[in-house]
C-alpha cells in the first residue's frame, strides 16, 4: 500500500457561480468512480472528494485554487478526469436552467 | 455567514410528515409565504423552480440532509428555512439514505456569493455528528433555532 502512486494537481475554479451544490455533486460522483483515495486541499483545509457535504465545505468561489490529490492505482486517471471537470466549468445545463428558472 | 443571518426563525418546522419530495418542498415554501418572506403570487413559481433544479440532480448531500434551492427574482435577499422529518423523505440522495433534515434556500439571481457561503456554512456545521443528530431529533422549532444559534457561536465545530 505504501507504493501506491500519488498524483497532485492544482486547479482554479473558474465558473462564476463557484463550486455550489450541482458542481459539488458532479465532482463527488465522478470521484466515486475511482478506487483511489481522493482529497481536495484548500489552504489548510483537506477534505474527502467523494463526499458532497465535504466538497461544499470548501466554499470555493470563482478564482479559488484547489489542489486535487489522489492516492491509488487509478490516481492519474482520477486527477485527469476531475481536472477536466473543473476546467470545463462543470459543463452541464446548470447555468442555463438556473437562468431560465429565474 | 451565520445561520441566524439567513434562516427564518418563524418558518422552521419540525413536524414535516409527508414522505415525498414535492410535498415537503411545497410545505416549506408555503411556510415561508405564511410568515411573509415569499409573495403569495410567487409561491407556485418558486416551488416549480426548486423542483426543476431537483431534476438536474438531487440536492440530498448525504448524512440525511438535503438543501433544495433556487434562484428567484422575487427575493431581494437570501431566504431560508429548516424542516425536520422524523419519518424521512425519499430524496434520491447520493448515499441513498432518506432525508431527515432540510435547508431550503431561495436566493436573488445576482448574489451567487451569498448562496455559496450559506451552503458552505450548512455543510461545515453538519459535518459535526452531534450537531447533525441533535437537529434531526429536534421536537420543536425553538430547539432547532437554539441549535443553530449554538452552531453560530462555534459550540459544535472543533
Amino acid at each position: 500500500m505504501v507504493d501506491m502512486p500519488v498524483v497532485q494537481k492544482a486547479v482554479v475554479v473558474s465558473n462564476p457561480q463557484g463550486l455550489h451544490a450541482r458542481p459539488a455533486e458532479l465532482f463527488s460522483r465522478l470521484a466515486l468512480e475511482f478506487e483511489s483515495d481522493i482529497e481536495v486541499i484548500r489552504d489548510d483545509l483537506r477534505i474527502d472528494a467523494k463526499s458532497i457535504l465535504n466538497v461544499l465545505t470548501l466554499g470555493a468561489a470563482q478564482g479559488t485554487v484547489l489542489v486535487l490529490e489522489a492516492r491509488g492505482t487509478d490516481a492519474e486517471k482520477a486527477i485527469e478526469a476531475l481536472e477536466r471537470l473543473v476546467v470545463s466549468d462543470f459543463k452541464t445545463d446548470e447555468t442555463l436552467s438556473q437562468e431560465s428558472s429565474s | 455567514m451565520k445561520f441566524v443571518d439567513f434562516v427564518s426563525h418563524e418558518a422552521i418546522r419540525t413536524d414535516i410528515g409527508s414522505e415525498d419530495k414535492e410535498s415537503v418542498i411545497r410545505t416549506m415554501v408555503s411556510t415561508l409565504q405564511e410568515v411573509g418572506k415569499v409573495a403569495e403570487d410567487q409561491l407556485e413559481s418558486i416551488v416549480e423552480a426548486i423542483l426543476k433544479r431537483e431534476e438536474l440532480g438531487s440536492t440530498g448531500i448525504g448524512r440525511g440532509v438535503a438543501v433544495p434551492h433556487t434562484k428567484h427574482p422575487s427575493v431581494n435577499e437570501l431566504i431560508s428555512t429548516v424542516a425536520v422529518s422524523k419519518k424521512g423523505v425519499d430524496f434520491d440522495s447520493l448515499d441513498g439514505e432518506k432525508v431527515h433534515l432540510l435547508f431550503l434556500l431561495i436566493s436573488p439571481p445576482d448574489r451567487p456569493g451569498d448562496h455559496l457561503r450559506a451552503l458552505e456554512n450548512i455543510s461545515r456545521q453538519l459535518r459535526d455528528d452531534t450537531f447533525c443528530s441533535f437537529l434531526k431529533q429536534s421536537k420543536e422549532p425553538q430547539d432547532v433555532w437554539q441549535l443553530l444559534e449554538e452552531a453560530d457561536n462555534n459550540q459544535f465545530v472543533s
